[in-house]
């Protein structure tokens, strides 16, 4: 019959003379190791003074690895304080255990501390190291990209049409509805606020030129483009670093094919056809939401507001953002294929590089953005 | 490792009255169309090493799941320490959990910890163990599994495939659990360290009392530790029993299977009646 006594760790000890006795009884397991590393420290202060200690472990019903390990443990503190240490009445399979978990020293694990401004001067020195790094690779990545797709056009053979098809619907056919719904939604606002700012200086229906020019050269690229950084950017890293993690892309390359070939070409050449295309549907969209709050609050219908539309914009006005577009989707698409191969074996890391490429590609077409707009100002365009 | 010739352990007699630790009846389990389990029944007893055999693709590695409840069974009974696992709560089935330890296939590390975290990381959960001693067990752990102390602060992304099999069975071994759970343990070990392996589970059994489902194509091991072997074929368990009741069997699967020309060579290379620990 088991008892509940059988279930706790035992420990007594008793001195004869100059032999400290221990009897230990119970479980040793370590669903209770907090009271069995008590009970062992214990131990070392109970046979102080004594020449020989001995170690019975005769009552013990139930032993695992980690009873096994405190009890060595505990042996050898008593040893190296100079008791002469012995252990009987041990079951076999106990004995095998004790062997098998005898107390060796280990290592502990290094923990250097340094100080907090070292370590912040560090990082930041190697964030600003990284960020060279990066630009120095991006160029190196973009060469090798275009080498990579200037072989695919000119060799027919290697074109990979099937695989382009298959990403331009993921990233292009499949982002339509969200494309065009969040466009509406923007179009409408910036409508919506022109009308209500402009009225004040009874010129509410400039609020239709604001609307064309607003979107057609900054907004519906610029929402484009960071929709499908979030969206498909994310997808392309994730993918490619998954592949690079279980040694698919080594796979690839073992095969002698080229990974920026198979994998990364057809996935920014969809990317690079798909974004104007969205810029197209975006800019639409955007008009029409304008229309439809220019009409509700303003009262302009919509055959007024399409007139009012062509006075206001010229075609240079709705090819401003269209141009943006492929250039748009060439910083999303490298920036996510070089973060997907730089992704290591960690899910962790592959964690990091789908933020940073998320990240990276819209904070750079936020810039480049910036930089078109100087250039077609500087082009009067 | 301690050498087991030369000590003389009693082993757990098998008898009818040994508990049963799983115990799984008319198990049906189906990913759509495709019945991967067609009424399965299978007993694992306590202290008992039983080996899982059947060819690729039969559904071994599916059982073991749906046992540890990560595949939905379709209809059927699984009983873990004689309770029905339909029927716990979430806090018991936790419970049950803590009580078991899996080595997956294909190890299945935590990628972002290193090999001392992983192994920490079930005894990290017991929430009770001193920082100290967890370091120590992890490291003893390590020590166990035949891994160099070198491998503790290394990510499993830098381990070589077989360390990562013995890394992922000292996780599973991290709170000396009753019964443990091994796919394939000694596929890609080089055969030193799966005989140590084998020595290992077999040192585990003798003085932990541990409880092994081991799934297998390593015939090695089936001869060496395995008490029972039990084979699947078609959805089913076609036959369990002992090495020397497998040998006899007249299942043509079996046949080729213990008979075929790996499985002849070892037949004829080690008698199972003198094989080590066995009575
Ligand atoms: N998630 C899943 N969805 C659909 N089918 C699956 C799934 N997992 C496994 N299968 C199918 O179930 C069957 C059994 O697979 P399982 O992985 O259990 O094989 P196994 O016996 O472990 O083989 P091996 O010895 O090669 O490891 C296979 O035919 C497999 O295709
Ligand atoms: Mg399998």
């Amino acid at each position: 019959m088991a008892t509940d006594l059988d279930h706790t760790a035992r420990l007594s000890s008793r001195r004869e003379g100059e032999t400290a006795r221990f009897a230990l009884g119970g479980e040793w397991v370590l669903a209770d190791s907090a009271a069995l590393e008590k009970d062992a420290a214990g131990m070392a202060a109970a046979a102080r003074g004594s020449a020989r200690a001995i170690v019975d472990l005769a009552q013990i019903v139930r032993l695992d690895t980690a009873g096994a390990w405190v009890i060595g443990r505990a042996m050898d503190e008593l040893a190296r304080a100079g008791v002469v240490v012995s252990m009987e009445g041990a079951r076999p399979e106990h004995a095998i255990l004790l062997q098998e978990a005898k107390f060796r020293p280990f290592e502990a694990p290094s923990r250097c501390r340094r100080l907090l401004v070292i370590d912040i001067l560090a990082d930041l020195g190697s964030s600003v190291v990284s960020a060279a790094r990066d630009a120095y690779n991006g160029i190196g990545f973009l060469g090798e990209f275009v080498a990579a797709a200037g072989a695919a056009l000119l060799a027919a053979g290697r074109f990979r049409l099937t695989s382009l098809v298959y990403h331009m619907e993921s990233f292009g056919f499949r982002s339509l509805p969200i494309i065009a719904l969040i466009n509406l939604l923007v179009g409408a606002i910036v409508a919506q606020q022109g009308i209500f700012q402009l009225r004040r200086f009874g010129a509410g229906s400039y609020a239709v030129d604001l609307i064309g020019i607003l979107v057609l050269r900054e907004l519906g690229v610029l929402l484009t483009s960071i929709m499908i950084a979030g969206r498909s950017g994310s997808a392309i890293t994730a993918e490619l670093g998954s592949m690079k993690m279980r040694e698919e892309v080594d796979a690839l390359r073992v095969m002698g094919l080229s990974p920026i070939e198979v994998l990364v070409t057809p996935r920014i050449l969809a990317l690079v056809l798909s974004l104007p295309l969205l810029t197209f549907v975006a800019d639409m969209s955007a008009l029409f939401g304008g229309l439809l709050v220019c009409w509700v609050y303003e009262g302009i219908s919509p055959a007024g507001y399409l007139s009012l539309l062509q006075a206001a914009i010229g075609r240079n006005t709705f090819f401003v953002g269209l141009i943006k577009a492929p250039f748009m989707a060439l910083i999303i698409g490298l920036v996510a294929a070089m973060e997907g191969m730089a992704t290591r074996g960690s899910a962790e890391s592959l964690g990091r590089h789908v933020t940073a490429s998320v990240v990276k590609a819209i904070f750079m077409v936020i810039v480049v953005d910036g930089f078109f707009a100087i250039f077609f100002a500087a082009i009067k365009y | 490792m301690t050498d087991l010739a030369s000590q003389t352990i009693e082993k757990p007699q098998p008898s009818a009255a040994r508990e049963t630790v799983i115990r799984v009846r008319d198990l049906v389990v189906a990913f759509g169309q495709t019945l991967v389990m067609r009424g399965l029944d299978l007993d694992v007893y306590r202290g008992e090493v039983l080996g899982f055999v059947g060819g690729s693709g039969q559904g071994k590695s599916v059982l073991m799941r749906t046992i540890l409840g990560l595949v939905e069974k379709r209809s059927g009974l699984i009983e873990l320490f004689g309770q029905d696992r339909d029927r716990l709560s979430s806090a018991e089935r936790r419970r049950v959990e803590r009580r078991w330890g899996v080595l997956f296939q294909n190890g299945a590390l935590f990628s972002s910890l290193t090999v001392r975290q992983n192994i920490q990381m079930p005894m990290r959960e017991a929430r009770h163990i001193s920082a100290r001693l967890m370091d120590e067990l992890a490291m003893l752990k390590l020590e166990l599994v035949g891994l160099p102390a070198s491998a503790a602060d290394k990510f499993p992304a830098e381990l070589s495939g077989g360390m990562i099999k013995r890394a992922a069975l000292a996780r599973a071994l991290a709170l000396d659990p009753e019964l443990v759970f091994l796919d394939e343990p000694t596929s890609g070990l080089d055969p030193i360290g799966a005989a140590e392996f084998d020595e290992l589970i077999a040192t585990l059994q003798h003085t932990l009392g541990l409880t092994v489902f081991m799934v297998t194509h390593d015939l090695d091991s089936l001869y060496s530790i395995c008490d029972r072997i039990a084979a699947l074929a078609e959805g089913k368990v076609i036959a369990t029993g002992t090495m020397e009741e497998m040998l006899a069997c007249e299942h043509p699967w079996l046949q080729a299977y213990f008979h075929g020309v790996r499985g002849a060579r070892l037949a004829g290379a080690r008698k199972p009646n003198d094989m080590r620990g066995r009575e």
